[in-house]
């Protein structure tokens, strides 16, 4: 295997020649036509492209929520394509949290209680689940607005809930999918640098994918897809 | 976790409390109505196999005729006093045995009258048919032999003539309607004058509803010489010693009668020996079987309320197809999608069972009152249909939840 991952040394997330076929035969479609990508501990990657190019399959793939059709993908040294759907359903347990664009809040259920839903499946006590759900609702900057319901919060603040939810696990990884898609620019804004903080203080290694070169530009690293490939990698010139 | 999951549950019945109570209605009503009906229905066997052991425990019935039914009685020869003193005497394991003639009769004082039945017997009969004396006196051994004017009346006979006025010491005057098989032309009018010496302790209604009440015992020299002008006996009625099989007495009895009757055995018997016990076993055998049939005719509506519960569950699933792929993203199993679901369909038929287990209990105390038989309550049923209820529970909520389970995250996240 060549070790295009070799210059660094800490790499949590290695894709090697990573395809994604969708249906068979003449009805297939391409979807990932062989990936190759590198990510290490501690960094902020955005990956762009037009709708279609592959990057929400990436990111499926890259969040242990759908499997490869061939290559390689694995987690801190772990083949995961050949992890069991409960296997796979534990390394989202422990190691990934997820942003969606849609929130993806429950409904009619408080902030507190989405915020500790992943740690109910982590087996914490409720003190526990408590304690960590009423701080990360902290961080988030959500203080005081614990027993209020997804309906009662504006966009910006349901969003900073799904962070909440997503963080509260001391996840290795976020996975933030158009975290901002579904927000004003304000408010995108200040989910960026919410994300940004995290980043830096707390060290979570965050995947985002967006089609908006203005909220990846907050990113350290830049990834654009076209047509299922990597068309380009590189660190972003405003940071570095 | 289990703990947790019930929280969930319950929590997620809370938000649709409307839709929850129809749904789990059926399992309320199919729960109810099992348990009502075995409750009444045990209630109904206990009040038969009470008031049967009321007329007496162990009770033999000898009637002339042979065994085939009521009605046809032409020819049969008729039993005599001696017959059941031979009883008495010679078949062991016998406590008391009482020769029994009755006919119906007008009872009047003053200026009341009522229709009774007048018994002619002996004391035995009291120990016979499970009486006791409320007030007043037995009949003396000299009246037994000599036939004197006196009587013994029931509750009710005592009202009706009666009022309230004491009735000790009291003469009432009694109209014989018929004069029994023997003698002369028809319905010849007998009367008698006797004096009450007695009263019985009320036993109430029969479970052919009878007044057992309605009725003036006299003894049966009397009512031979003074109401039916011979010697006949109606029927004689035994009570067999407790713990003793009456098979075994039945037997002696019929070789006994046989002898004194002169049947060579070539001959079927020209009388008939009945066990109270055999009556008593086709009466609860029948309350039981309708007991079971009406039982299981309930229990289809549990098997409905069930098909109710999945039905619900599948369009919940469907609903919540969003939070599904939200809890299998951030790492819920499967099978802790699946209990979720589970836990939930149990808990509503659970809780549907409880409501209908509450609901069978008051009803059943109404029920039980309303048509006069004893409310017993059955803890096995109770159980039973709560077990039950929670079973219909996992069965028809298993479906449902494995369709949640078995949903893809990605897809189910994008749903709308």
């Amino acid at each position: 295997m060549t070790d295009f991952c070799q210059s660094n040394s800490q790499a949590l997330i290695e894709l090697q020649g990573v395809t994604k076929v969708y249906g068979t035969g003449q009805a297939a479609m391409h979807a990932l036509r062989g990936i190759d990508l590198c990510i290490s501990e501690g960094e902020f990657v955005a990956v762009m492209g037009a709708s279609g190019s592959g990057k929400s399959t990436c990111m499926n793939i890259l969040g242990c929520l759908d499997t490869a059709t061939a290559g390689s993908y694995r987690f801190k040294g772990i083949e995961v394509n050949r992890l069991t759907r409960n296997q796979r359903t534990k390394l989202r347990r422990f190691y990934l949290g997820f942003v969606f664009q849609g929130f993806n809040l429950l409904n009619r259920t408080s902030a507190l209680e989405n915020v500790e839903l992943p740690l109910i499946y982590r087996g914490a006590s409720a003190h526990e689940r408590r304690a960590q759900a009423l701080h990360a609702l902290k961080t988030v900057g959500l203080e005081g607005w614990e027993s209020h319901t997804p309906g009662e919060l504006s966009g910006g603040q349901q969003q900073r809930v799904a962070i909440a939810r997503a963080i509260v696990s001391r996840p290795t990884v976020l996975f933030a999918d158009e975290p901002t898609g579904n927000l004003d620019t304000a408010r995108s804004h200040e989910i960026m640098d919410l994300l940004t903080g995290l980043n830096r203080d707390q060290k979570v290694t965050i995947v985002m994918v967006t089609h908006e070169p203005d909220m990846a530009a907050y990113a350290r690293r830049i990834v654009r897809f076209v047509d299922g490939r990597v068309e380009s990698d590189e660190p972003n010139v405003k940071e570095a | 976790m289990l703990w947790n999951t019930m929280l969930l549950a319950l929590r997620e019945i809370r938000r649709n409390v409307m839709r929850s109570v129809l749904t789990i209605l059926g399992i309320v009503i199919g729960v109810a109505a099992v348990i009502i009906m075995v409750t009444i229905g045990g209630g109904a066997t206990v009040q038969v196999k009470e008031q049967i052991s009321g007329m007496g425990s162990n009770l033999l019935m000898v009637t002339p005729g042979k065994r085939l039914g009521p009605g046809q009685s032409s020819g049969n020869i008729p039993f005599k006093e001696a017959d059941a003193g031979a009883i008495a005497r010679e078949v062991t394991s016998v406590a008391a045995v009482a020769p029994v003639s009755s006919q119906s009769a007008k009872a009047v004082f003053g200026n009341q009258n009522w229709s009774t039945q007048v018994v002619g017997t002996t004391n035995q009969y009291l120990q016979v048919t499970n009486r006791s004396i409320r007030s007043g006196r037995q009949f003396t051994d000299s009246e037994i032999r000599s036939g004197a004017a006196v009587c013994i009346t029931g509750e009710t006979v005592v009202k009706k003539l009666f009022g309230s006025q004491e009735v000790i010491g009291e003469k009432i005057r009694l109209h014989g309607t018929s004069t029994g098989s023997s003698s002369s032309t028809g319905t010849t009018s007998s009367k008698l004058s006797c004096e009450v010496i007695g009263l019985l302790a009320a036993k109430g209604q029969s479970t052919m509803g009878t007044d057992q009440d309605d009725l003036v015992v006299i003894p049966l020299a009397t009512y031979q010489r003074r109401l039916a002008g011979n010697q006949d006996v109606g029927m004689i009625q035994i009570s067999v010693e407790e713990g003793i099989a009456t098979e075994k007495v039945q037997q002696d009895i019929v070789r006994l009668l046989r002898e004194r009757r002169h049947l060579s055995p070539s001959d079927d018997d020209n009388f008939n020996v009945m066990d109270l016990k055999e009556i008593v076993k086709m009466l609860t055998g029948t309350t039981q079987m309708m007991t079971a049939l009406l039982s299981a005719v309930a229990a289809v509506s549990l098997l409905v309320g069930g098909i109710g519960i999945m039905n619900i569950m599948l369009v919940s699933v469907t609903e919540r197809t969003r939070e599904i792929g939200i809890r299998l993203a951030i790492g819920a199993l499967e099978s802790e999608v699946l209990m979720q679901f589970l836990v939930e369909a149990v808990v509503l038929s659970s809780f549907g069972g409880l409501i209908g287990i509450v609901l069978a209990l008051a009803s059943s105390v109404w029920l039980a009152g309303v048509l006069r038989v004893p409310f017993v309550f059955n803890g096995g049923i109770v159980l039973l249909a709560f077990l039950f209820s929670a079973a219909v529970g996992v069965i028809f909520g298993y479906f449902p939840a494995l369709k949640a389970a078995r949903l893809d995250p990605i897809e189910a996240l994008r749903h709308e």
